[in-house]
C-alpha cells in the first residue's frame, strides 16, 4: 500500500476523512499520527446551552409557561446536536471529535435536559484521549448518567440497581463477567451518589450511603463507589470488552482476537491512557492489511461528516440536519436504547440504504428531503405540546450550500479522473466503477455520481 | 444471459454463497401460498397514551377524585358495560365493538416496569425483560426464525420512511414502505438500476460491500414484488385525510392485493400530554379511531377482517392522579386493544384496571404484554413463541 493510501486510510478512521486540500504528499505516516495528536490538544467544549431546562422536576408553573419551556427545551435540544454535528465536520481536531463519538455511543444516555447532555458531551471531549477511569468516573458522577439510570434514587434503605448492572454490563465488564450478587453488593456502595437539580453538580449524600461491608467479586470490605469501579478496571477484561468495541469502530467490524488481546494488553498496561492505545493501531502493520481498508459501514454521522468536509457543504436549516439524522437512523443525543447504536451492517436496512444512497447527491444539489423519519420516543413531549398531530416535519429542500469553486480549486492539478475519485473513495474502485467514472463529462458530473455508489457507503 | 442466471451462476462459482432466498422466482410459489396469508397489523402509539381517558372506567369513583378537571364526564362516555366506556372521540369505534370485532385487554405491562420513554418503549420492541437490553425487535426475530412466511424483507412491512427497530433481526430485517410508488420510482433510477443490474458481479461477496449490494438487491426485488402484486388494486373504501388513515389505507392495499406479508407496523404520536392533555389526547385519539373504524370496515367489506387481526399498543399507561398542568405524567400498565374479525374472546377481556391498589400512583400490571405477542405468535403466525421471545409465555385467549 502506498504512503497516499494509508494516510487516507488513516484519516478516514481517526477523523471523518480527507479532503482535496489534505496535505497528503511529503508526509510520513508516522508524523501523520503525531499531527492527529498534536492537532487535538485543543479541547473546544460546548458552551451553547446556558440555561438548565428541567422539564423531569418542574418548578409550579402554568400550562401555559411549561409549553413555552418545552419549546425552548426543543430549541437546546436542536442547538446542541447541531452544533456538535458542525464541530465534528469541521474541526481540526479531529481524532477527539471522532473519539468523542465513540465514547458518546459507549455511555449511552438519553436524558431530557439539553445543558445535562452538553455537559456529559463535553466530559467525553474532554477525556477521549485521556484516562479512562478518569473518564468513567466522571461520567459516573455527571447528572446526566446518575438521573438516566436512577442513581438519586439508589439509597442505602432502598437501594437501586440501575447504574450498578449498566456500569458492569456496559461500561466496563461486558455481560457475562459479573453475578447477580455483585449487582446487588454495587449497588450499595453507589447509594449516595447523586446531584444538585438546578446546578447539576455532583453531591455525595453521606446520609443515604452504606457503608456496611459488601462482598464484590471474591472480595469483600466496606467498598465505596470509587473503589468499586477500581476493582472493575483491574480486571483486564474490562480492556478487553473496551478494545473490542474499538476495533469494531476503527479497524473491522469482525474483531480478530488475537489483535484485540494486544490491545487489551497496551491498554491495561498503560493504566487505561488512551494516547498509547490508539497509537498502538494506528502504527500497527494490521491496522493497514487490505481487509481493513475500505471496508466499514460509515455511522450515518460519519457519511454527513465526511460529505460535509470533502464538498465544503455549509448548512443553512438546522432542522434538516435533525432530519437527516432520523431518516439514517442516527440523531445524535438520542442513541436507540442504552446498549447505544450497534453499528456496521445494522446500519443498514432496505430503506436506510435508499436514502443513504439518495441523500449525499441531494444535499449537493440542495434538493428535497421527502422522507421524514420518525421522532424519538422523548420527544413527543414536544409535539403533544404544540399540539401538533404529526410527529414528523415535512418534506423540504435541504437548504445546503457546497462550494464548488472552492473544490474545483482544491483538487491538485493534473490528476486523472480515476484519481479524484481515489480522494472520495475510500473502497476498491472495481472495474464497472473506473468505467462509469471514466465516461462522465465532467469532474462535477463523476463526483455527483461516485457519491451515489455503494462504495461511498464504506470508509 | 438473464440477470438472475448471471447472478446465480456466479454465486454459484464463487463457491462461498448460497443462493440467496429473495431470488427463489416468485412465479414458482404456487397460488395458495400467495392468499389466504393471516395478517397481523401493530399499531404504535408513541409517547405513551393515557389508557385510562382511552378506556374510561366512569364506574369508579376513583377516576373522577384523581382527575378533577380532566375526568371524562359520565355522561359523555360511550358505555362499554357498567364499569367501562369509550373516550367520546372515539365514537366511530362503538359499532365496530358492538359487532364483536374488538377486544379490550386492560393492565397490559411487566414487572418491574420503566417509566422512560426510551426504555420502556425499547422493552415493547424487543419484547425483552426490564433489566435485559436486546439489539433485536420481535418482529425481526419472527424474521429471523426462517419460517415458511418469513423468507423475504415485505413478509413485514412497516409503512413509515425509516424501519424500527422492532422490524430488525439478527440477519433478517423488514421493510419500510411509505409510499410504493414513490419507492419503486427511486429504485428505478437509471444509476440504482445499473448498478444492481450490472455492478453485483464483481461485489457479491461476504464482505461489507457485497452486504450493501446484496441489500440493494434485496430491496429492488422486494419493491418490485410490492409494486407489481399491489399497483392494480385500488383501494375502494373512503378513508380520512391524514398521514395516519393514509398508512392504513395502504396497509389495506398491501392486504387486498394479496402481497404475503405477515406483520404490518403503523406509528401515530403525539401522546406524550404533561401539558393540556384533553385537547390533543382527544384530537389524536380521533384520528386513531376513525382510522381504525374505516379500516375495520374496509378489511369487513372486502372479505379481510377474518384474516386480520389488529393489535394497539403504546409504551406506557400514564399516572392515575393527574398533574398540576392539566396533564399526565408517566404511568405503567396500560390496555391494549384488538381487533379481528375471528375473535374468540370480543368485548372486554378481563377485569378492569383496579385503581384502589396502586404501586407508587401507578396502575399493578395483570398481563405480560408478551403473553399478548406469544398469543399472535402461538395461534396466528404459527411459531412457538419461545422461538421468539427467547423464552415460553403461555399466551391469552382472545384468539
Amino acid at each position: 500500500m502506498n504512503n497516499f493510501d494509508e494516510l487516507k486510510h488513516l484519516y478516514s478512521r481517526a477523523g471523518f476523512g480527507i479532503t482535496f486540500n489534505t496535505n497528503l504528499n511529503n508526509i510520513s505516516l508516522k508524523s501523520a499520527v503525531s499531527a492527529l495528536f498534536a492537532d487535538s490538544e485543543t479541547r473546544s467544549p460546548i458552551h451553547v446551552i446556558t440555561e438548565n431546562i428541567d422539564m423531569v422536576n418542574p418548578k409550579k408553573l402554568t400550562p401555559e409557561d411549561k409549553r413555552i419551556k418545552v419549546v425552548q427545551r426543543h430549541m437546546q435540544d436542536v442547538s446542541l446536536n447541531t452544533a456538535w454535528l458542525l464541530q465534528m465536520c469541521n474541526s481540526k481536531a479531529q481524532l477527539r471529535e471522532k473519539m468523542t463519538l465513540f465514547w458518546h455511543n459507549h455511555f449511552a444516555c438519553s436524558v431530557a435536559n439539553p445543558l445535562f447532555e452538553q455537559q456529559l458531551n463535553n466530559v467525553h471531549r474532554e477525556y477521549a484521549l485521556g484516562n479512562f477511569r478518569d473518564m468513567l468516573l466522571k461520567v459516573s458522577q455527571s447528572p446526566a448518567m446518575l438521573h438516566f439510570l436512577n442513581n438519586e434514587q439508589n439509597r442505602k434503605s432502598h437501594p437501586n440497581e440501575n447504574f450498578a448492572r449498566e456500569v458492569m454490563e456496559l461500561f466496563t465488564l461486558g455481560r457475562g463477567n459479573y453475578t447477580e450478587q455483585d449487582i446487588k453488593e454495587a449497588a450499595r456502595a453507589f447509594t449516595g451518589w447523586t446531584f444538585n437539580k438546578d446546578t447539576g453538580d455532583y453531591i455525595f449524600n453521606a446520609k443515604v450511603h452504606d457503608t456496611g461491608p459488601k462482598n464484590f467479586r471474591g472480595k469483600s470490605g466496606s467498598f465505596t463507589g470509587e473503589q468499586v469501579i477500581d476493582m472493575l478496571l483491574a480486571d483486564k477484561q474490562t480492556a478487553r470488552f473496551i478494545c473490542t468495541k474499538l476495533y469494531r469502530y476503527l479497524v473491522n467490524e469482525v474483531p480478530d482476537k488475537a489483535q484485540v488481546e494486544e490491545m487489551a494488553t497496551v491498554w491495561y498496561n498503560a493504566k487505561y491512557e488512551v494516547r498509547p492505545l490508539l497509537e498502538h493501531v494506528f502504527k500497527s502493520t494490521w491496522f493497514y492489511e487490505d481487509k481493513n481498508v475500505g471496508t466499514l459501514i460509515k455511522s450515518p454521522i460519519e457519511l454527513l461528516c465526511s460529505l460535509t468536509r470533502q464538498f465544503y457543504v455549509s448548512y443553512q436549516d438546522p432542522l434538516m440536519l435533525m432530519q437527516v439524522q432520523r431518516v439514517l437512523g442516527q440523531t445524535l443525543f438520542r442513541p436507540p436504547n442504552v446498549a447505544g447504536w450497534s453499528g456496521g451492517r445494522n446500519w443498514i436496512d432496505s430503506s436506510s440504504l435508499m436514502a443513504r444512497l439518495k441523500l449525499p447527491s441531494t444535499i449537493l444539489s440542495a434538493g428535497v428531503l421527502e422522507a421524514t423519519g420518525k421522532v424519538s420516543a422523548e420527544d413527543e413531549l414536544y409535539v403533544a405540546a404544540m399540539q401538533k398531530q404529526d410527529s414528523n416535519v415535512a418534506a423540504n429542500t435541504t437548504k445546503s450550500i457546497p462550494n464548488w469553486a472552492k473544490l474545483v480549486q482544491s483538487i491538485p492539478k493534473g490528476l486523472a479522473p480515476l484519481q479524484v475519485a481515489g480522494y472520495i473513495l475510500n473502497s476498491n474502485i472495481g472495474p464497472n466503477l473506473a468505467a462509469r467514472i471514466k465516461k462522465q463529462p465532467d469532474t462535477r458530473a463523476m463526483l455527483m455520481m461516485i457519491v451515489s455508489t455503494p462504495e461511498y457507503q464504506l470508509c | 444471459m438473464q440477470r438472475r442466471e448471471f447472478l446465480k451462476n456466479t454465486a454459484l462459482a464463487s463457491g462461498a454463497f448460497l443462493i440467496p432466498a429473495f431470488l427463489k422466482p416468485l412465479e414458482a410459489m404456487s397460488m395458495s401460498q400467495l392468499s389466504q396469508y393471516k395478517n397481523l397489523v401493530v399499531i404504535q402509539l408513541s409517547g405513551g397514551n393515557d389508557g385510562l381517558n382511552t378506556i374510561v372506567p366512569y364506574g369508579n369513583d376513583i377516576y373522577y377524585r384523581s382527575r378533577k378537571t380532566i375526568g371524562i364526564p359520565q355522561a359523555n362516555v360511550i358505555k362499554l358495560n357498567e364499569m367501562l366506556g369509550l373516550n367520546p372521540a372515539m365514537a366511530s369505534l362503538k359499532e365496530i365493538y358492538d359487532q364483536g370485532s374488538m377486544s379490550i385487554i386492560n393492565s397490559v405491562g411487566y414487572p418491574n416496569p420503566d417509566r422512560s420513554h426510551f426504555r420502556s418503549m425499547d422493552i415493547w420492541q424487543t419484547a425483552s425483560d426490564a433489566d435485559q437490553f436486546l439489539s433485536t425487535g420481535w418482529i425481526g426475530r419472527y424474521l429471523d426464525s426462517n419460517c415458511q412466511t418469513c423468507q423475504y424483507p415485505y413478509d413485514a412491512i412497516e409503512v413509515d420512511s425509516s424501519l424500527s427497530l422492532v422490524m430488525k433481526g439478527a440477519t433478517k430485517k423488514g421493510i419500510a414502505v411509505q409510499n410504493p410508488n414513490k419507492l419503486y420510482a427511486s429504485t428505478r433510477q437509471p444509476l440504482f438500476k445499473d448498478l444492481v443490474t450490472n455492478d453485483h458481479d464483481a461485489n457479491l461477496n461476504e464482505d461489507n460491500l457485497g452486504y450493501l449490494y446484496k441489500t440493494m438487491i434485496e430491496t429492488y426485488s422486494s419493491v418490485d414484488y410490492i409494486h407489481e402484486k399491489s399497483k392494480l388494486y385500488n383501494v375502494s373504501s373512503v378513508y380520512p385525510t391524514n398521514t395516519f388513515s393514509n398508512q392504513l389505507k395502504t396497509v389495506s392495499k398491501f392486504i387486498n392485493s394479496g402481497l404475503q406479508t405477515r406483520i404490518y407496523y403503523v406509528s401515530l404520536g403525539g401522546f406524550d400530554t404533561h401539558i393540556s392533555q384533553q385537547h390533543q389526547q382527544n384530537r389524536q385519539l380521533k384520528i386513531y379511531a376513525d382510522g381504525v373504524a374505516a379500516f375495520i370496515k374496509d378489511l369487513k367489506k372486502t372479505n379481510k377482517l377474518d384474516d386480520t387481526l389488529v393489535m394497539t399498543f403504546s409504551e406506557f399507561g400514564r399516572r392515575v392522579e393527574q398533574n398540576a398542568s392539566n396533564g399526565t405524567d408517566h404511568g405503567t400498565a396500560n390496555n391494549v386493544l384488538i381487533y379481528g374479525g375471528k375473535l374468540k374472546k370480543a368485548g372486554i377481556y378481563n377485569a378492569a384496571p383496579d385503581l384502589a391498589t396502586l404501586d407508587n400512583g401507578d396502575l399493578k400490571y395483570q398481563i405480560d404484554f408478551r403473553d399478548v405477542y406469544a398469543t399472535f405468535l402461538d395461534k396466528w403466525l404459527n411459531i412457538n413463541n419461545s422461538q421468539v421471545l427467547n423464552k415460553s409465555f403461555k399466551g391469552l385467549d382472545f384468539i
